[in-house]
């Protein structure tokens, strides 16, 4: 029987793309919770306003992060739902799961909580909706003793990071994405479970500059795999290509009828670099001039391929606007390799530099890129023992207005007005 | 065995961090590590990837709601133990994968999905892919908005485009119930945001218990808060903010400080669509979404204006950009005031961008279109 009518929810029941409503009836069934769940949203969309108390400080002890709390403000009504907390649970790289270990979870969340989850949250981790406080510790024991999972990050640490599923089934990975993540998170257990910095610093892992986390517009810190010698051709490819043989852009345009593939339309000439051309029936690549934007990979994946020497390119500062406005993430440094045998050490040696500054300089909720625009980027780049080079900036400064040091001016800032006036009466 | 309460740090493991990926790999990915060579995508929702041992890995990709209970979770279990080794994966946009090792296994694949009822097959290549999105009323303390709802809502209208592959490229749509974006739309192709619209009100009753007045007064990015002496439902003087309406963006910074600062409001809240954003590095360089539409009231359960209103933007840019041309690209290459005209979009004042560094989006040539715009 249901306990709350939910005449407005029930119109989500139809339709082709799948039902939240529908799933969560099936679990009310048998999690009473969830009928308070539908019961309080349907009140929500009956007053147009949530109905979910501002924040509450919960946690297992010695952890910082991991569970975020929530109450409901009608507790009367919903009693199910009036404790309400998230745990957040550390998900394996590129969230492959074998069914043994989800059915695991599955099993502990319908015993020690409301059965639902989100498949996955923005951030990356596994998300567990719904549970009492009372439950935390259990639910920790479990997840650590039982299930071996670990919980993620929240709160002014770092965030559990996230990386696209790069080599395991994508030709375009620059590394290994996720020994990468993987790496990256157990060696900061204690920055990810235990706050520390002045906001949250998030770090994201890409194969190439497709981007498929969008490391450069959700991270602080953003690894985009790169490239810096010359895209390999396979120029019988490209030949079926322009004969037809093969779809371009892997058949991703299959829905329309697009024409013939025309590589100097759909190649060359959207090149943003203007660095392609045919030489009889040769693809010439002037690759000095390529900006490894991927367009061309993109459209003939069987043709052309990333060059042999990889590694990535390192970005900082990406958020969204509060508070100071939405950033992407800025280029900071052009190219390291990103090697599993030294355990990414070039790597760490750049976010351990970032995050002493940070420390020590970073206001309280100013995210990383905040501070950066606040002191400038060339000093960002002074801390960071980086020489300006030009790919630093899209264009020059057009404003005169340039902050001299003391140390820069021949002879120095510091001048006698006695001197001065000596020959220059007032 | 399990937890004692009694006993809490018996036993007790910590910083274990996540489980290792590897051991989770279907026995082709495994063998075909770094050894892919390309990929296509054979129908809408089923990509082949060759490896050069001659391996070929077929993925089906399905629609999933992202807020999903643990049975939901169990019937995808069933199909990948029935179909695909036991392994499954999610995808950075909340779809799940499952993968065999040979086209003959496919089709049952496929029909299972079908059988289900819940499990569209589609995402691919040249279409609109499941849309990441936030907790909205259902689970978060700021939300102008629902997420789940809007999303289901926008999808049955989408559908046909998760399932084909006939725009100029792929269309990455968005949401965020507030504008701390925990969904990231600001660089969507597509953005549903949730906005409120009323400055917050003031609980002179609670402000002094719950609040640290100095934090909620440094949290306002334009200087919007001040300390004020406030009258509470006593009758009392007590020490509290005052919020100078004409300064407030509504952003819900102070209340994320302070709970005693709500702004929420059935009426003030409402969906802003903004366009033209994309991530990758293709062609052009990423981009920030555009706000195109500052507002459309909360309508649920099925949001029918912002539904329509995405719908519009996305069958214009369909009929009119180029092969390979993102939404943003589009816009660029006819120009935004043609944008507004070919999309049927009333253009307002609250598309000029007067915040920080506004002056970098404002027209500084002659070179314009002659539009309806201008009279
Ligand atoms: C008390 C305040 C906040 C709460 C309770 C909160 C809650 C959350 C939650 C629950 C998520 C995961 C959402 C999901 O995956 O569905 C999340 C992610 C996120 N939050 Fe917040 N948030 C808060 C403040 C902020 C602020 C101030 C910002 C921006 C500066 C912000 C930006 C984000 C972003 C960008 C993500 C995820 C983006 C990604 O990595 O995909 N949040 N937050
Ligand atoms: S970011 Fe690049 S390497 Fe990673 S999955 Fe996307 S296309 Fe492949
Ligand atoms: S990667 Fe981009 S810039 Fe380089 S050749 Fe291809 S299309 Fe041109
Ligand atoms: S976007 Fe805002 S309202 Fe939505 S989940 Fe994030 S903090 Fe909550
Ligand atoms: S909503 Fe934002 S702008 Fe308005 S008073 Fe609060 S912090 Fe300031």
């Amino acid at each position: 029987m249901p306990k709350h009518d939910t005449p407005l929810l029930d119109q989500l029941e139809s339709g082709p793309w799948p039902s939240f409503v529908t799933d969560l009836k099936r679990m009310a069934k048998k999690k009473d919770q969830c009928w308070d769940i539908l019961g309080q949203l349907e009140l929500s969309f009956k007053d147009k306003i949530t109905h979910w108390k501002h924040g509450g400080i919960v946690g297992v002890f010695g952890y910082g992060g991991g569970v975020i709390g929530r109450y409901s403000d009608s507790p009367a009504k919903f009693p199910g739902v009036a404790h309400f907390h998230t745990v957040r649970l550390n998900q394996p790289s590129s969230k492959y799961y074998s069914t043994e270990i989800l059915r695991k979870i599955c099993d502990m969340w319908e015993k020690r909580g409301s059965g639902m989850t989100n498949m996955h949250g923005s951030t990356g981790d596994l998300v567990l909706l719904g549970t009492t406080t009372d439950q935390l510790e259990p639910i920790f024991w479990d997840a650590t003793h039982e299930l071996k999972m670990d919980l993620g990050g929240s709160g002014g640490n770092l965030r559990t990071p996230s990386c696209c599923l790069g080599k395991s089934r994508c030709e375009w990975a620059c590394y290994d994405t996720q020994a990468a993540c993987h790496n990256i998170t157990m060696t900061y257990q204690d920055e990810l479970h235990r706050p520390a910095f002045p906001y949250k610093f998030k770090t994201k892992f890409s194969g190439c500059p497709n981007d498929c986390v969008a490391a450069i517009a959700r991270s602080d810190m953003a690894v985009i795999g790169n490239w810096r010698d010359s895209i390999r051709i396979d120029q019988a490819a490209v030949k079926s290509y322009m004969k037809g043989d093969f779809p371009s852009n892997g058949g991703a345009h299959a829905g329309r009828d697009w024409g013939p593939f025309d590589i100097q339309k759909e190649v060359i000439d959207l090149c943003p670099t203007g660095c392609m051309w045919m030489e009889g029936d040769k693809l010439k690549i002037d690759n000095s001039e390529c900006t490894r934007c991927m367009h061309c990979i993109n459209v003939m994946p069987r043709a052309l391929r990333p060059g042999k020497d990889q590694g990535a390119t390192i970005l900082f500062g990406a958020k969204a606007p509060i508070l100071d406005g939405a950033q992407i993430a800025t280029m900071v440094v052009p190219f390291i390799k990103m090697d599993l045998e030294n355990e990414f050490a070039e790597y760490k040696e750049i976010i351990e530099k970032a995050w002493d500054w940070w420390m020590e300089h970073g206001k309280n909720r100013e995210r990383i890129g905040e501070s950066i625009q606040r002191i400038g980027l060339p000093a960002f780049l002074a801390i960071m023992e980086i020489t300006p080079i030009p790919q630093h900036i899209r264009e020059p400064r057009s404003n005169p207005y340039v902050f001299w040091k003391d140390e820069e001016v021949e002879g120095g800032f510091e001048r006698s007005v006695a001197e001065f006036r000596k020959k220059h009466k007032m | 065995m399990g937890y004692d309460p009694e006993n809490p740090m018996k036993d007790r493991i910590t910083d274990i961090g996540p489980q290792h990926y590897a051991q989770y790999f279907p026995p082709v990915i495994k063998k075909n590590f770094g050894k892919w060579l390309y990929h296509e995508i054979i129908q809408p929702g089923v990509l082949k990837h060759v490896s050069e041992t001659g391996d070929e890995c077929y993925t089906v990709r399905v629609g999933c709601a992202r807020l999903i209970s643990v049975m939901m979770i169990r019937d995808y279990c069933d199909i990948a133990d029935k179909h695909a080794d036991g392994v499954m994966r999610y995808t950075t946009r909340n779809n799940v994968e499952f993968m065999v090792d040979s086209a003959a296994k496919v089709k049952p694949l496929l029909d299972a999905c079908a059988k289900h009822g819940s499990m569209p097959v589609g995402g691919t290549g040249a279409g609109v892919t499941n849309i990441v999105h936030t907790q909205g009323w259902v689970h978060c303390h700021t939300p102008a908005t629902d997420a789940s709802g809007v999303v289901k809502a926008v999808m049955d209208e989408l559908f046909d485009y998760f399932t084909s592959m006939k725009l100029p490229a792929q269309v990455r749509v968005a949401l965020a119930c507030c504008l701390n974006m925990c969904g990231a739309v600001h660089c969507s192709d597509i953005a549903i945001l949730g906005v409120h619209r009323k400055p917050p009100m003031i609980d002179h009753d609670t402000i002094t218990a719950v609040c640290e007045l100095p934090l909620a007064i440094s949290a306002c990015p334009l200087g919007a808060v001040k300390p004020a002496k406030g009258i509470n439902s006593k009758g009392e003087e007590v020490k509290s903010v005052a919020v100078n309406n004409d300064r407030c963006m509504f952003c819900g910074n102070c209340y994320t400080m302070c709970p005693a600062m709500p702004l929420a409001d059935p009426d003030g809240d409402g969906i802003a669509i903004l366009v033209g954003g994309k991530i990758s590095n293709s062609r052009s360089t990423p981009k920030f979404s555009k706000m195109v539409i500052p507002f459309l009231p909360n309508t649920p359960p099925r949001w029918p204006e912002t539904v329509a209103a995405v719908k519009n933007i996305l069958e214009t840019y369909a009929k009119d950009a180029k092969k390979y041309e993102r939404v943003g690209e589009w816009a660029e290459r006819i120009g935004w005031e043609k944008f507004f005209e070919k999309c049927n979009i009333p253009f307002t004042d609250k598309s000029i961008d007067d915040y920080r560094l506004a002056y970098d989006t404002w027209r500084t040539t002659t070179q314009f279109k002659y539009t309806s715009h201008i009279k």
